[in-house]
């Protein structure tokens, strides 16, 4: 697996310089958002208050709520990405549909999985099909995780498109998602949402915000490092196949020198 | 507290994957840059380190 390529012994990281993904500016963007994770706990379990009705079951909504709202950030910066790569076909941006649709997916099963956590003290279930909200972020996570089947199927253009496509399928279900609480009123256990509803206590929101900006900041570093995986491995492959090509060059060239030899 | 259990497992499994995830994307990241020569290395910015 850890074969060398063609020129590496001239071109390899220089000793003392660590090879990784990492630059000054993703580490410093990693120590804020683990900073930010540390404040969060501290401001969610012992600033914020408990709720009237739900008491301390409320407090899950600083990592539901912010996981939520990064997945329709991740699937939306999907949505993007695969429209520039069936516009540009440009991989740039083909990098970035498949980096953030991977991130998203995660945060996409723990909103769901959060959801139904917070679900089973608030509404004495931890699931139900008659919820358009819940069905519908099913649906948004199952849509991505075909994504995800379909990228680990190849690296060929016709499979990034083919991607593409489905990325586009899943950004038409993201307002589906969102306004369903307000669409289909009548058929959801959800509240509408909780950061412009005004319900909310000021310590509570400003811990919610907080865990919201903790979580894009998270966003912003899990891509860089994505996107720069992401690149690597379309590098390495690139490099395997250039020196196939130069190897059975090489054993074409010697193929024709004993003939090349006999004959003078 | 009341709740206790349910917090805990639902902000357990959000911070720990979310950690989990993290450790693997840099582990990843070390291994792949190890094995692409710096030529390929486009859009990396470690040798500001």
């Amino acid at each position: 697996m850890t074969k060398p390529m063609a020129g590496d012994s001239i071109e390899q990281t220089p000793v003392g310089k660590r090879a990784s993904t990492g630059s000054r500016a993703t580490f410093w963007l990693g120590a804020v958002v683990a900073l930010g994770v540390v404040a969060l706990i501290l401001l969610g379990f012992f600033a914020a208050p408990e709720d009237d009705q739900q008491q301390d079951a409320v407090r899950m909504i600083f990592v539901h709520v912010p996981s939520a709202i990064l997945t329709y950030i991740a699937f939306g910066a999907t949505a993007l990405g695969s429209v520039m790569w069936l516009w540009k076909r440009s991989v740039w941006w083909d990098l970035v549909a498949h980096s953030a649709a991977e991130i998203g997916v995660i945060f996409c099963g723990l909103t769901l999985a959060t959801g139904s956590i917070w679900g089973r003290p608030t509404w004495n279930t931890y699931w139900d099909w008659g919820d358009v909200r819940l069905v519908t972020t099913l649906i948004l996570f199952l849509i991505m995780v075909g994504y995800l089947s379909v990228r680990s199927m190849g690296d060929d253009d016709a499979t990034a498109t083919r991607a593409a496509v489905i990325g586009l399928i899943a950004a038409v279900n993201l307002p589906i998602v969102n306004r369903s609480v307000e669409w289909w009123f009548d058929r959801t256990l959800h509240q509408k949402s909780s950061l412009t509803d005004g319900n909310l206590e000021d310590l509570t929101l400003f811990t919610l915000v907080f865990g919201i900006v903790v979580w894009i900041l998270f966003f912003a570093w899990a891509m860089i490092h994505r996107f720069r995986v992401g690149w690597l491995e379309r590098e390495l492959r690139s490099g395997d196949l250039d020196e196939a090509i130069a190897a059975r060059r090489a054993e074409a060239l010697i193929d024709s020198r004993p003939q090349n030899g006999a004959s003078s | 507290m009341t709740h206790l259990g349910y917090l805990l497992v639902g902000w357990g499994l959000t911070i720990g994957s979310g950690v989990l995830y993290s450790v693997h994307l840099v582990r990843r990241g070390r291994t792949l840059a190890a094995r692409v020569s710096t030529s390929r290395q486009r859009w990396m910015t470690a040798d500001d380190q």
